[in-house]
């Protein structure tokens, strides 16, 4: 087991800087997801982790060694692809053994830790079979039993569950969750899926364009986004984000509604709310033009506008609620449901 | 497409056996030709039903004299230059062209892609075109009259390199990468990853290269002048040529029929694997 610091980590392509000075430290046996848009990097942050790809400056420490210059297998880790990368000519037996066969173990020795990964994952059944015979659920099973048998410092994940059907998704994802608990190991785990990234995350690295937004668990990620981009992304739906402005403990919205709270900031500001911390209030400051009704069992969620402008604003009520489009309704919501953020550099501001 | 018309049937039948009988009736004439006598085979019209001299022509053809009134080497020896020639070009082919392909796709070096489009511009140079240098070369080298002379002119092979670098080219890079992450170094990587993804398509060259070696007409001629060197397809030629009489038409044609079945061996030993080779594309 072991922890993992990223210092001052830089990667660039030539002259295009695609990571900018990424800190951050991973405790020993914690499951860290690196969450982001396509294309912001976490790939090539995870693979500079692995090995497979240099770095341009700063240090990646694994335990108390520096690692930047070691090959990938002097770094204690393991790896799941998302294509799962397993050697179709072999055997599953044979995918699994063959990092250990490499480093020199007894055929007792790995025949048995290969068993044992086998059992955890349910895949005895297949040992012998080859890749191509297997199902994407059962590939995906011996990728990680693969990562596994070599009882690895850290396991990283490249989107691994990214080509498995929605459900087998989530039962997979489940499964990741409950393996890494038990073993114990640190791992770093790639998505673009938020939902993914909320339930498997103890904590989150959210990416963008190759800066950490924020770094935190889920929780307070979700309570206290710190950019206004983490405030969009995570959640669904994703938070309203309505121009107002701030003075002496009020909020006042574009179309001069006013409520409570805001703190000591002032001045323009995006305010930023939860479509499920509205709650409906005959009373309530917010008034919504609602245009559309989705009903989605469990809940309804209410598209419409701000009433008396063309601010987008998203209800969420739990439910069966239905509206005919054009229809006001009221909304109030608590103070400390109220995110504020600078409108220019999307930065939180703190009440 | 599957059609189930019994006219198209009937009709792709005789074109089928129609095609086959173009391709099969000089087979069959030179097959019959060898089961004659010497005198049958002077007289018109020729024999289109096997005699009853085969065993006889067979055995003075692989073991005997040969052709009767010259000293040429008898057949059993021709067929082992010709099989160790076409086996050493063969296989020289493959591990030349693997390895170079390997270095090309797999390797950051100097001057890479300039090795590749060396390589690729030999392909316009083949050995016609390079045939007094390349001989001149051999002979100073001594190797005039070896298996040395006969293969190492012909060895290097650029399709062949070509072939090994779009094979491995679809090898997923994914492949690479978890090979490094198991710990395989680059040759443990060329031995236990790269080498079985590409067997179908070693099969297939090693057939066709097989077969280009086994009927390699004009260098064998050029670098042979001892009998116990010559290949058994330039010695075809000479066969017809060299005694001052009317040619002996069994003798030659049952050293024909015996030229044919190492290479028909080799194509039927390895078909399966030869048209895996040459049409699957899924790693
Ligand atoms: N070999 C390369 N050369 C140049 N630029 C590259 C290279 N590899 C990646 N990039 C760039 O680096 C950035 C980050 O790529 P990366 O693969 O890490 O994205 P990602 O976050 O994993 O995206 P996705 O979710 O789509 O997989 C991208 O803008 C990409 O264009
Ligand atoms: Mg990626």
């Amino acid at each position: 087991m072991a922890s993992i610091t990223l210092k001052d980590l830089v990667k660039s392509y030539g002259d295009t800087e695609v990571l900018h000075h990424i800190d951050g430290a991973i405790n020993d046996g914690e499951f860290v997801v690196i969450v982001g848009p396509s294309g912001c990097g976490k790939s090539t942050l995870l693979r500079m982790i692995a090995g497979l790809e240099t770095v341009t400056s700063g240090d990646i420490q694994i335990g108390d060694r520096v690692v930047n210059n070691l090959e990938p297998a002097n770094r204690d880790i393991a790896m799941v692809f998302q294509n799962y990368a397993l050697y179709p000519h072999m055997s599953v037996r044979e995918n699994m053994g063959y990092g250990l066969k490499i480093r020199g173990n007894s055929k007792a020795d790995i025949n048995r830790r290969v068993e044992e990964a086998a059992a955890i994952l349910e895949i005895g059944p297949y040992l012998d079979r080859k890749p191509r015979q297997l199902s994407g659920g059962q590939r995906q099973r011996v990728a990680m039993g693969r990562a596994i048998v070599r009882d690895p410092q850290v396991f990283l994940f490249d989107e691994p569950l990214s080509n498995l059907d929605a459900k087998l998704r989530v039962q997979m994802r489940l499964e990741i969750r409950k393996l890494q608990q038990r073993l114990g190991v640190t791992s770093i785990y790639v998505t673009h899926d938020q939902v993914e990234a909320m339930t498997l995350g103890d904590r989150l690295m959210v990416l963008n364009g190759g800066y950490v937004e924020q770094f935190g668990t889920p929780i307070e990620l979700y309570d206290r986004p710190a950019t206004l981009f983490v405030a969009g992304f995570i959640g669904s739906p994703s938070m309203n984000f309505l121009p107002a402005e701030v003075a002496s403990g009020m909020v006042t919205l574009a179309n001069g509604a006013r409520l409570a709270g805001g703190g000591t900031a002032s001045g323009k500001v995006t305010l930023g709310l939860r479509p499920e911390h509205l709650i409906a209030d005959e009373t309530g400051p917010i008034e919504i033009n609602v245009q559309l009704c989705e009903q989605l069992g469990a809940i309804t969620l209410l598209h419409g506008h701000l009433s008396g402008t063309d601010v987008e604003c998203v209800a969420s009520m739990p439910g069966h609620v239905s509206a005919a489009p054009g229809t006001l309704m009221r909304f109030a919501i608590a103070p400390e449901h109220l995110h504020m953020f600078d409108t220019q550099s999307g930065k939180r501001v703190d009440a | 497409m599957v059609e189930n018309r019994p006219i198209l049937n009937i009709v792709s039948h005789i074109v089928l056996i129609l095609g086959i009988a173009i391709v099969a009736l000089p087979i069959w004439i030179t097959f019959v030709a060898a089961t004659h006598d010497a005198v049958r085979m002077t007289q018109a019209p020729i024999p289109l039903l096997p005699g009853s001299h085969f065993w006889e022509n067979f055995q003075q053809t692989l073991w005997g004299s040969g052709l009767s009134g010259t000293e040429i080497a008898p057949v059993w020896r021709m067929l082992l230059n010709s099989l160790a020639m076409a086996m050493m070009i063969s296989l020289g082919k493959i591990a030349i062209s693997l390895i170079s392909a390997f270095a090309i796709v797999y390797f950051k070096f100097p001057f890479r892609m300039g090795f590749f489009w060396l390589i690729f511009i030999t392909l316009m140079l083949p050995v016609e075109v390079r045939i007094l240098p390349t001989f001149e070369v051999v002979a100073d080298l001594g190797m005039l009259n070896s298996y040395w002379g006969l293969s190492v002119p012909l060895i290097a092979s650029a399709t062949a390199t070509f072939m090994f670098r779009q094979v491995f080219l679809t090898i997923p890079d994914e492949m690479l990468e978890s090979a490094r992450i198991d710990g395989a170094g680059p040759m443990r990587f060329f031995w236990d990853i790269v080498i079985p993804l590409s067997r179908t398509n070693i099969a297939a060259l090693f057939v066709i290269l097989f077969i280009y070696g086994w009927n390699q007409y004009l260098w064998p001629l050029l670098i042979t002048t001892d009998t116990d060197m010559t290949t058994i397809v330039m010695s075809i030629k000479q066969m017809l040529e060299a005694a001052e009489q009317s040619p002996q038409w069994n003798i030659i044609m049952m050293t024909a029929l015996l030229a044919m079945i190492p290479p028909v061996f080799v194509v039927v030993a390895m078909q399966k694997l030869f048209v895996q080779g040459l049409t699957e594309t899924d790693k």
